[in-house]
């Protein structure tokens, strides 16, 4: 138990440049396990950068990143995704061509031990094929199994994509604007798939829909060019003079 | 297919359904040579058989890993070379090894060179890898004139297939010999190279294909995947060298050139890279053509690759992609309602080509036979080159062939929307009726 209190992803001086440019400016931020966080903040605050930065698609400039205590510096994605951390991607990011199902039972493989194995047949392994439709299940995909992932509808493949996300049994799992160009009934089944899959889980995410957020998370960080500005429970976040003036004012005003 | 009600319990191992192609397939090949028995015959069927290796282990990289190389017959000819220089070897020293386990060793010796170059190639795919393939191969190419010990320079190195004791009183002597036991690689190679999409390395390979930064976000290394379909691939086009070593009994710098490479991707394209079956059919067709029509016209690699354009631009899927565009026709019972419309756009399609082909043969003669010889025959018809009537005709026959084709391609297109749609019987012979009777007011 004494693991418990170490943060499940802790930010440490984080920062990155583009060139001149800063973009992530010092963030510094823990996240607890099995917390539900929500990253808010205007366009182009970095946001997907931060995201970027965490998974390994981008090298940082300064500062660290621990995933369980453990240094990420250097690591490439895969790297980091085999120490459980997993993520979805603010464009859609799937395997069009493959079926909804082998989308699913690629991203079992190697958590359930396969790696690069080129003596056994994915189709033989009864446990691969009811993993995968365990997880097809759960999203509520398991009449579109034998599509080609690029035919179904946008709800449906942002769902897959959770899945995909989830189906390694990675332990942080972070996802990017996840309800991003949907309508309010495709958002609530998104949410609630999010919700119903990472129970037990610690998630991250970046999101615009300030219902989603303030229904979903556990607490909230407010970045603002490229510095977090606040961080709390969603209704500190919302009372919080700063936060308003930053952000919420400007997206009620844009909401208009 | 029929397991679409996902039960867990039903898990496809090796079933009839699975293990018939495959069985058909190889009774096929085993009674091939009694169908056409003649030397030269067989020829080519070595030679087809030995090509489909080397495009099914080509297909291992384009099409299920995406990665076009433009050097690969390097692993071909590393593995050929070795073979020979082995069966020189076991001559020279009478060592007890078999001839028929010989392409083993050329299949390790491609993969050997295949883990050296794929150790930096395969860091990305797209043009970088392309580039050093092509590197690569120019670069061998080169070796191939340099290095005499190896190569043999410009005579290439020569072997004796039938150097080794009887093998179960087979010598090798006779091409029909050597047919079986290019047949028995072909199938082995083939089985294990299907064996191999299926397993979590090659459906890797898809995933990285499709898209590389998802797969290393599921904890994949797509550089480490890559690198695995390149060795598995250099190690079966390795085993096609030491066939073609056995084939051939001599092997030259060509046989690892450029241009090998460049027809082992004009074959495996034209085939279909989509398919696992795709790249037979190319190698197939494409040795037909470089055999069967290259003994008729000097031209016939105008003719390959005016096909291979067509190909990349209407029809990308190559002839697999053309096939399987009408498995589900079949499947619906529908084949029967294109054949009308295919006639009528395909038989004049045929004789615009067949027009086309004319004149560029016509053109051809005037300009390059011997002087004063103007007479030439083709199509079964004798005529003087020179006049105007003969290319009159050719031209012709390809405008109106094409117009008419042309004009019912649409209807044909009509058709094949149709053949697939499943079962509203009565739209689908609407929309079949009004195309007919449109085709038979034009024709009268």
């Amino acid at each position: 138990m004494s693991t418990s209190t170490m943060p499940a992803l802790e930010l440490d001086g984080l920062r990155k440049s583009f060139g001149k440019t800063e973009i992530i400016r010092g963030v510094d931020l823990a996240i607890g396990r099995g917390e539900r966080h929500a990253i808010i903040g205007p366009n182009g605050a970095g946001k997907s950068t931060l995201f970027n930065l965490i998974t390994g698609r981008f090298p940082n400039s300064g500062g660290h990143i621990r995933l369980h205590g453990n240094d990420l510096a250097g690591r490439q994605p895969f790297e980091i995704n085999r120490m459980g951390l997993s993520r979805s991607f603010q464009i859609t990011n799937i395997f069009p061509k493959m079926t909804v199902f082998e989308n699913v039972r690629c991203s079992l493989l190697w958590t359930k031990g396969y790696k690069y194995s080129f003596w056994h047949m994915v189709s033989r392994s009864r446990d691969l094929t009811q993993a995968a439709e365990a997880i097809l299940e759960q999203i509520n995909l398991t009449a579109r199994r034998d599509l080609p992932a690029g035919v179904l509808s946008y709800a449906e493949q942002r769902a897959l994509e959770i899945g995909i996300t989830i189906a390694g049994g990675a332990d942080v799992i972070m996802l990017d604007e996840p309800t991003a160009g949907m309508s309010h009934s495709e958002t609530d089944y998104i949410v609630e798939l999010i919700r119903k899959v990472t129970v037990g889980k610690t998630l991250i995410m970046v999101e615009h829909d300030m219902g989603v957020v303030f229904g979903l998370a556990d607490r909230i960080s407010v970045l603002v060019y490229g510095e977090i500005i606040a961080t709390g429970k969603p209704e500190d976040v919302r009372s919080d003079a700063k936060v308003q003036e930053a952000y919420l004012g400007a997206a009620l005003e844009a909401d208009h | 297919m029929s397991d679409i009600s996902q039960s867990a319990m039903k898990l496809p191992g090796i079933t009839a359904a699975n293990a018939a192609p495959w069985l058909i397939a190889t009774l096929f090949l085993l009674v091939l040579p009694f169908i056409f028995s003649a030397n030269s015959a067989i020829t080519i069927m070595n030679q087809m058989a030995i090509t489909i290796i080397f495009a099914l282990a080509y297909n291992m990289l384009l099409g299920q890993g995406g990665m076009l190389s433009f050097g690969h017959a390097v692993y071909l000819g590393a593995g050929g070379f070795m073979c020979m220089h082995i069966m020189n070897y076991v001559e020279d020293y009478s060592l007890p090894l078999p001839l028929p386990l010989l392409p083993l060793f050329g299949g390790i010796f491609g993969l050997g060179l295949a883990t050296i170059v794929g150790a930096f190639s395969t860091r990305s795919a797209g043009t970088v890898f392309a580039m050093i393939s092509l590197g690569i191969g120019e670069l061998l190419a080169a070796c191939s004139i340099i290095i005499v010990a190896f190569f043999g320079g410009e005579e290439g190195i020569p072997g004796d297939r039938t150097y080794g004791l009887p093998f179960f009183g087979v010598e090798f002597l006779q091409q029909i010999e050597v047919y079986y036991l290019i047949i028995f690689w072909l199938v082995l190679s083939a089985l294990l190279m299907f064996l191999f999409s299926r397993t979590p390395a090659g459906r890797m390979a898809n995933a990285v294909r499709d898209n590389p930064e998802r797969a290393e976000f599921l904890g994949y290394s797509a550089r480490r995947v890559r690198y695995i379909s390149f060795c598995a691939s250099g190690f079966f086009a390795g085993i096609a060298g030491g066939l073609l070593a056995i084939n051939l009994e001599i092997l030259t710098g060509e046989d690892l050139g450029l241009l090998l490479s460049g027809e082992i991707l004009l074959i495996t394209f034209l085939g279909g890279v989509g398919f696992f079956f795709g790249p037979i059919i190319g190698a197939i067709v494409f040795t037909l053509l470089k055999t069967v029509l290259g003994l008729e016209t000097e031209l016939w690699q105008l003719y390959v690759g005016a096909l291979f354009v067509a190909t990349v631009m209407y029809f990308p899927g190559g002839f697999a992609g053309v096939l399987m565009m009408h498995a589900p026709s079949a499947k619906l019972g529908k084949l029967k309602l294109l054949v009308v419309p295919y006639i009528k756009t395909l038989v004049p399609a045929f004789f615009a080509v067949m027009g086309a082909a004319g004149f560029f043969e016509i053109m051809f003669h005037m300009r390059h036979a011997a002087v004063g010889e103007e007479e030439m025959t083709i199509f079964w018809t004798t005529f003087n080159s020179h006049s105007v009537l003969p290319t009159a005709v050719t031209i012709g026959v390809t405008v109106v062939g094409f117009w008419l084709a042309k004009r019912s391609a649409p209807d044909m297109a009509a058709a094949w929307h149709a053949s697939i749609t499943p079962n509203k019987p009565a739209g689908a012979s609407a929309g079949e009726r009004p195309a007919d009777s449109q085709a038979q007011g034009g024709g009268s």
